[in-house]
């Protein structure tokens, strides 16, 4: 594939601002980063965003790594690369030098109120991830119950997302979604 | 997640399950990957900085290569009308781990003064996933007003008890949370 240097300076550019934007964790980027390659840039389709979100979640190893997908899916090797270096990079400046100072202050109420304030923001990033994602995937009444399905498994008990996923593969590769 | 908490406190007892709760409570607002966070806060807390780097390139480079490595297939054989079928379902399946996610994490906030954090979630759901406004201009926006209320509350609290004990809102409990 031959890669633009542009294309990969816009990657870097989108990842890095995203990195810092990804308060709560690295899935409260998701719907920024939809937006950008399915809207914005129209790096991809919704069906193909959503595909790699759902690979990244049910591959091993920590499911941020939606990025190198998105990145690789965009520009290639170099594209996964340079994706995954940005997403990383300027959060890891933040958490060290921030955790050292951290420390000091706690008790203060500014940190108190700065901690517990950005709670509820992150929880809405999450709910946004999957509204944007049921739009894409809930496209039958069989889809909406494994939908509703797994959100009652997941809250109510503790087993583990990958027996769903299989399952819902399963019936998927059935034809019956 | 909840692996980083086995390995960490329970096997190797490199961390206080204390320590980890407070590592964690950081790594939950600092933005970027949890997981990333939290090596990067317990590297640089044994090693300094290259602690902290050794602990974060081992973590993601090992996935990394496998992620690309997944990403050559797709990109192969994405369009092949099984593997859509498949995915078809799958989609559906983790829309709905998010979904469950999203209210684990919001069953803390339901308790005690409940009204002004659930409606910051509604509203910064509603501008993102609906009228998709940049997340940049959401956050600029509703971060200092999640921090503003939280900020009134510990004020009146500490009014009310005359003391000066911070926590009254805890983010999502450390074994649940599921987003790393």
């Amino acid at each position: 594939m031959n890669v633009s240097a542009g294309l990969l300076l816009t990657l870097a550019i989108q990842f890095g601002m995203l990195s810092f934007l990804a308060i709560g964790g690295g899935i409260s980027a998701v719907p920024e980063m939809h937006r950008q390659a399915v809207e914005v840039q129209h790096w991809m389709t919704d069906r193909q965003f959503a595909d790699l979100f759902t690979i990244s979640q049910a591959a091993p190893g920590p499911n941020f790594l939606l990025v190198t997908l998105v990145g690789y899916f965009t520009a290639g090797i170099s594209g996964a690369l340079v994706a995954t270096l940005a997403m990383c990079g300027p959060s890891c400046f933040i958490a060290y030098f921030v955790a050292k100072a951290w420390d000091r202050f706690k008790g203060a109420r500014w940190r108190e109120a700065i901690q517990s304030g950005m709670v509820p923001v992150s929880i809405g990033l999450i709910g946004s991830v999957a509204f944007i994602l049921a739009r894409t995937a809930d496209t039958s009444a069989v889809a909406i119950g494994l939908t509703l399905a797994t959100a009652y498994m997941t809250l109510m008990t503790k087993v583990s997302p990958l027996w769903l996923f299989a399952v819902a593969g399963i019936l998927g590769f059935a034809g019956w979604v | 997640m909840p692996w980083s908490r086995r390995m960490l406190v329970d096997i190797r007892k490199w961390m206080t399950a204390e320590e980890y709760n407070e590592a964690f409570a950081l790594c939950q607002f600092l933005p970027g990957p949890n997981i990333i966070n939290l090596s990067i806060v317990f590297g640089a807390r044994v090693r300094g900085a290259a602690g902290a780097t050794a602990a974060v390139v081992a973590l993601v480079a090992p996935p990394t290569v496998l992620m690309i490595v997944i990403g050559v297939i797709y990109a192969h054989y994405g369009d092949a009308e099984a593997l859509q079928r498949i995915l078809a379902g799958v989609s559906a399946a983790v829309a709905g781990l998010i979904l469950g996610m999203f209210g684990m994490m919001l069953k803390p906030l339901l308790r005690g003064n409940w009204l002004r954090p659930v409606a910051i979630v509604a509203i910064v759901v509603v501008a993102i996933a609906i009228f998709r406004i940049p997340m940049i201009w959401t956050l600029a926006v509703m971060c200092p007003v999640s921090i503003a209320f939280v900020w009134h509350a510990l004020g009146r609290a500490g009014e009310v008890q005359n003391l000066k004990k911070p926590g009254l809102e805890r983010g999502p409990d450390p074994d649940q949370g599921g987003a790393s």
